[in-house]
């Protein structure tokens, strides 16, 4: 298992390389001179220069390339342009927000999209399955933004059962409309998934067999066909992560969520490369890493994957 | 078997050729293509089919929108009919009602698809251009190449889309032509993985190896013997990106950054009727909103649907 690890984690160094070296480029197609957005309306021309020194800004690219880099890499990223503030640490202080809606939302999508997928596979072509994979496809066919609008019209104006935006005192009343919203394509594509890897398993020889010798059926479907289903399942939760992060920044802007979605938005709004950028690189860091666990846990659930 | 059936265009538009084969008990059956028999098997799937007249009334409504509707979508009302005109509620003269400038909603939802299926449509060309280009020679040529592909398509991969379109469209100037390419630049590695996966299984198929020994040029196995193998997954690919980069396009536009107004938007009607969500005036956002989900679930069920016809193992 360790030498597996390690393998992965050198497999993903060039990809890391790569995540910098986009951000690099994005940085330099983005109009506009940062020392002359730093030093303000009235800033002259000896401050201009000075600040265009200080940053680096007339060296040739490939030093500001490898200084970026270094910089990329110890999580100097500078400073905001609006209110000065390092962008890691204005990333890293929306990052508790940002953590409690993903994993709340997770914490719906998972269970509720495998509970569908199950029932789905286990009961083909019933009306459990035929209502499931309705729901699944509306999931899948909402875009997110508008889910989020529905939940508060219904929820909020409506019923007037929960408050509708903001954070509030942090109490979960304010986390549920935005974790329903945030989980519904993941549960959707997690009950997809889960159906149809489901019904692959079922068919095979191992599971007849466990089903002659008279394992109990709630056996057969957790125990045989539930474990060795779960490889795309777990793949489709992974690879779902770009695009949580997609929806968190609709999601949070819709709901006022003070996550790090939000801070990408509100940077684009006030036109705050540094932390725009910072964003940038901050979720591709989170994806990897999710790519990793994904790539680390198949070697749990099929350790025949280790020995490749 | 009956002779006659729909004529089904085959590679390139040229009709398949159709040799008659005389089977074992003595009965001749007529051979046809893929391309018929998935299109029999589409038939019989009922929820293909309904993704597929979803989106031939999205087509319709794109081509058709002036003849459809009865108000132009940018004409504000206000000014002829007077204040009635201001966020009216649906009715039989104005189906979706009004906006707050009193324009017409549902001019609005159905020239809204023009900008959604221009968009789609350019966005999915670049892609699958790409994507099938790229994934072809790294499927083909392996080694280096492959390297090269994979890890680009790695790196892409890594960043949240929306998040990703936003940084480059939100610093330059505003055009429908920034928008699609951008995505289709960024959306080709679908695409590319598929096609690189399959031009790898097909380059082992013994009718390439004998293109390959008979001394076919690179370019020459690659583009007629190898691809054409590889449209119907393209196909599916192509019509599943198709419904999200309309979601994506509603969502860049519903932030600020995608279809500028005045051009007639579903994202964007959402992000302003939401205002009015809250007061009672819900058709502002709400029909839009709806348009999204039909046209979107209209590209899932007819690329599922796709999936199943072309797959060759469920083949009965």
């Amino acid at each position: 298992m360790g030498r597996y690890i390690a393998r992965r984690l050198i497999a993903a160094i060039p990809v890391l390389m790569g995540v910098i070296l986009v951000v690099f480029i994005l940085s330099t197609l983005v109009p506009g001179d940062p020392a002359r957005i730093l030093s303000g309306q009235r800033g002259d021309p000896e401050t201009i220069e000075r600040i265009r020194h200080e940053m680096g800004l007339d060296l040739p690219w490939y030093i500001q390339m490898v200084r970026f880099y270094k910089d990329a890499l110890t999580f100097n990223l500078g400073r905001s342009y609006r209110n000065n503030m390092k962008v890691t640490q204005a990333v890293i202080s929306r990052i508790p927000a940002s953590a409690e809606l993903a994993g709340a939302a997770m914490l719906i999508a998972i269970p509720l999209g495998m509970i569908l997928g199950i029932i789905s596979a286990v009961k083909q072509y019933s009306l459990w399955d035929y209502a499931s994979m309705i729901l699944a496809l509306l999931g899948v066919s909402t875009p997110v933004f508008f889910a989020g609008l529905l939940m508060i019209v219904i929820f909020c104006v409506l019923l007037g059962w929960l408050p509708g935006t903001g954070y509030g005192d942090g109490s979960l009343t304010y986390l549920i409309l935005p974790a329903i919203t945030l989980g519904i394509r993941p549960a959707a594509l997690i009950a997809r998934i889960t159906r149809s890897s489901m019904l692959e398993v079922i068919r095979q020889d191992y599971i007849r067999t466990a089903r002659s010798k008279g394992v109990h059926e709630r056996s057969v479907v957790f125990r045989h066909a539930l474990r060795n289903a779960m490889i795309p399942v777990v793949t489709v939760i992974g690879v779902d992560v770009p695009s949580l992060l997609s929806g968190a920044i609709l999601t949070e802007t819709i709901f006022c969520w003070p996550g790090i979605g939000r801070l990408a938005y509100e940077a684009v709004i006030n036109r705050d490369f540094p932390i725009q950028r910072g964003v940038v690189l901050f979720m591709a860091l989170i994806f990897l890493a999710a790519t990793l666990i994904v790539d680390l846990s198949y070697g749990f659930f099929d350790p025949r994957i280790r020995y490749e | 078997m009956p002779d006659t059936g729909p004529k089904v265009a085959g590679i390139n538009g040229v009709a398949p050729p159709r040799k008659t084969v005389v089977t074992g008990e003595g009965r001749t059956e007529v051979g046809r293509s893929l391309w018929y028999y998935a299109w029999l098997r589409l038939k019989r799937n009922k929820s293909a089919m309904l993704g597929l007249a979803l989106v031939i009334l999205v087509v319709f409504s794109a081509i058709f929108a002036p003849w459809i509707t009865r108000y132009d979508p940018i004409e504000q009302l206000i000014w002829t009919e007077g204040e009635s005109a201001q966020l009216a509620p649906p009715s039989g003269k104005h189906w979706c009602g009004t906006d707050l400038y009193g324009r017409d909603v549902f001019s609005r939802v159905v020239y809204g698809t023009r900008v959604s299926l221009r968009l789609a449509v350019a966005a999915t060309i670049i892609s699958v251009v790409i994507g099938t280009t790229l994934g072809a020679l790294a499927g083909y040529y392996g080694g280096f190449v492959d390297d090269v592909v994979s890890w680009l398509t790695s790196v892409i991969f890594a960043f949240p889309f929306l998040l990703f379109v936003i940084t480059i469209v939100a610093y330059l100037p505003p055009s429908d032509t920034l928008v699609y390419t951008v995505i289709g630049i960024i959306s080709w590695i679908q695409v590319g993985r598929i096609v690189r996966g399959q031009v790898m299984a097909i380059k082992e198929t013994e009718f390439v190896q004998a293109a390959i020994a008979s001394g076919a040029g690179d370019m020459r196995i690659i583009f007629k013997h190898i691809l054409p193998n590889v449209i119907a997954p393209v196909i599916v690919s192509a019509t599943l990106g198709m419904g999200s980069i309309v979601m994506l396009e509603a969502g860049l536009t519903f932030l600020g950054f995608g279809t500028q107004p005045p051009t007639p938007s579903w994202g964007y009607d959402i992000s302003r009727g939401q205002e009015y969500l809250l007061s009672g005036q819900w058709w502002w956002s709400i029909f839009p909103g709806t348009a999204i989900c039909l046209t979107v679930l209209g590209f899932n069920l007819l690329g599922d649907g796709l999936r199943d016809a072309l797959d060759p193992r469920l083949k009965q």
